[in-house]
């Protein structure tokens, strides 16, 4: 690799241009369109600028109660991004040493990664049916159903964001240096100590971007929610069935505030990590610079 | 690697302080099964129990309104309805998992030949750390936003009174708008690509990044022109990272029913539609004998594609 930039650098360089404005273009388009004007249409050119659409949606008319459905994702979001965060941690160390089970573990989460979501949902849309057939049969007449937003289509964001959170914790720990923990426990550390004050606040930067990827994938999960959420409707399944309905732009406007409460949340997680790494460089430790 | 050598010292250490080594063996594999427990307990809940039911359930009897726990193939029957009668013309189970194949194809090799292009760029041509990591996440935030909104998100580019149509009216191209651009199998390829690549330039990525690039500078100093070094070193090194991409973007678009119905005007019959729409006719056997073939079908893609490379070995 010479120093000088080849031929091949700036056809490639325009390429990937091309890829990320592939990538962006459509989406910048809608967040402009929501600003349309009163009498504006679905496609350019802007009818005027205003703020209308987003009135509308957050007043609701016309529209089905999306206040509720953005609280009810907002609740469920922030539930997986916890669970996912917490059972992606534990079986990330335990994947450290071997355990019974190690293996099939590992083929299951990689499974559920790659199985069509619409086999996941119906699976778990026919477990609570056959449930709730039970527990009517049982003798509880009156029952309705086990499905809901934080049983069956909780499990259902689980079984998608949970192989994320693994496959991110095998990439922290195949280059964490397992000489610090020695250290710690020559120094006399606990398990629980040297998790808490040596590997923890390591990893912590990895760890955020795990509860990133949580939530945002069940902010924004439709395919699996599909059969699994009940009565109530979650964000996404609600935008969908506004695409075959609506032809004023209160869709884009809702789209761009859906994509609003996405950008913060990346944002928000992308300054945490900085921050974690900046204070890690600065209280960082003098491992890895040699005895002395 | 490094935890291999850590276990080592353990032992070393546990003899010190005398505390029999298979019995502190014995103690740590417990917790580790304790901390793997939850994530175990999950799964089998919401993904091992709900595939084997949907296995039980495909060969359950079932009438117009509800399933009956009786064994019947009707589930399967009813899906392969009139393949023999009909022949020598295609029934619809099979047409519909012909044109399922064809978006799927299509789809990968656009996906393919995007996503190794980006990623080349990435490993290879992109030189600081720094622009790396910036980059990437370029090409990820938009994996973090709604894929909902990035399907609407063409409406307003392809619609009859589009950007697209505009534009080539302006232009003096065409007459009248192009019909074929929106709720059409264009429109659903483009949105599958548009949304799915980022599958294919993560794995791939991740394996040109591991190259040693001592490889290719022997490649180009043994005379190699950079056609050949592509070809001879790097697409081989960076195999395994194609098919992993490439399983990813096959199981997603065999399954999928969002985009190519949302995308298609929910005109386009697909493998994951027929199971959608047996859904909402409550016909559950009926569903879950698509899921299985479904599945059946996906999995021997997959076992296909690992003949290939050990998965296992590259994460």
């Amino acid at each position: 690799m010479n120093e000088k930039r080849s031929r091949s650098f700036y056809l490639l360089a325009a390429f990937f241009t091309a890829y990320v404005l592939f990538l962006y273009g459509p989406m910048f388009a809608i967040y402009i369109l929501s600003f349309q004007g009163p009498d504006g249409g679905l496609t350019f050119p802007m009818n005027g600028v205003s703020l209308v659409w987003f009135g509308k949606v957050f007043s609701g008319s016309g529209i089905v109660d999306i206040a509720a459905a953005f609280r009810r994702s907002l609740q469920l979001g922030l539930v997986v991004m916890v669970l996912t965060v917490v059972l992606s941690v534990s079986a990330g160390l335990a994947f450290r040493r071997s355990f019974r089970g190690a293996t099939l573990l590992f083929y299951v989460a990689i499974a559920s990664l790659i199985m069509p979501s619409i086999i996941t949902s119906l699976g778990i849309a026919l477990e609570f049916r056959l449930l709730d057939d039970f527990i009517i049969k049982s003798g509880a007449a009156d029952w309705t159903t086990a499905m809901g937003l934080f049983t069956s289509g909780l499990g259902a964001h689980l079984t998608w964001t949970l192989p994320f959170g693994l496959l991110i914790m095998f990439a922290i720990f195949n280059r964490f240096d397992s000489r610090l923990e020695e250290a710690a426990r020559d120094l006399g550390a606990t398990p629980w100590q040297t998790f808490r004050h040596v590997v923890l606040p390591i990893i912590l930067p990895s760890v955020v971007g795990i509860g990133l990827f949580g939530f945002t994938l069940s902010w924004d999960e439709l395919a699996r929610s599909s059969q699994t959420i009940g009565p109530v409707n979650t964000l996404p399944l609600d935008l969908q069935g506004l695409t075959t309905t609506v032809t004023k732009p209160d869709i884009y406007a809702l789209g761009t505030l859906t994509s609003a409460v996405s950008f913060l949340v990346i944002f928000l997680a992308l300054v945490v990590i900085l921050v974690l790494q900046a204070r890690q460089r600065r209280h960082g430790s003098d491992a890895g610079k040699g005895l002395v | 690697m490094q935890s291999k050598g850590g276990q080592g010292v353990d032992k070393s250490c546990c003899a010190i302080t005398a505390i029999h080594p298979s019995m502190m063996q014995d103690r740590k594999t417990f917790v580790a099964w304790l901390q793997a427990a939850p994530m175990m307990l999950v799964f089998s809940v919401f993904f091992l129990l709900p595939l084997l039911l949907v296995t039980i359930v495909s060969a359950w009897d079932y009438n117009e309104y509800e399933m009956i726990p009786a064994f019947s193939l009707r589930g399967y029957s009813d899906t392969f309805e009139g393949c023999i009668a009909d022949l020598p013309n295609l029934c619809t189970i099979l047409k519909t998992y012909l044109k399922t194949l064809k978006l799927c194809l299509l789809t990968w090799s656009l996906t393919l030949l995007i996503g190794f292009t980006v990623a080349y760029f990435l490993a290879f041509h992109v030189r600081s750390k720094t622009w790396q990591i910036v980059l990437t996440l370029l090409c990820t935030i938009p994996f973090w936003t709604s894929n909902v909104i990035r399907m609407i998100a063409w409406i307003p580019l392809l619609g009859r009174n589009g950007l697209v149509n505009r534009g080539l009216e302006g232009v003096g191209l065409i007459r009248q708008p192009l019909e074929w651009l929106l709720f059409s199998e264009f429109s659903v390829v483009l949105a599958l690509v548009h949304l799915f690549t980022f599958f294919m330039v993560v794995p791939i990525f991740n394996s040109m990044i591991r190259i040693d690039k001592r490889l290719i500078e022997a490649a180009y100093d043994a005379g190699a022109t950079g056609w050949q070094t592509l070809v001879n070193v790097v697409i081989p090194l960076a195999k395994p990272g194609i098919v992993i991409g490439s399983i990813f973007v096959i199981t997603i678009v065999m399954g999928d029913f969002v985009t190519i119905g949302v995308m298609g005007g929910q005109q386009i019959a697909s493998a994951g539609k027929i199971i959608e729409t047996r859904l909402n006719a409550l016909q559950f056997p009926a569903a879950a004998a698509n899921a299985v073939i479904l599945l059946g079908i996906t999995i021997l893609i997959i076992s296909a594609l690992t003949r290939i490379v050990d998965v296992r070995k590259e994460l």
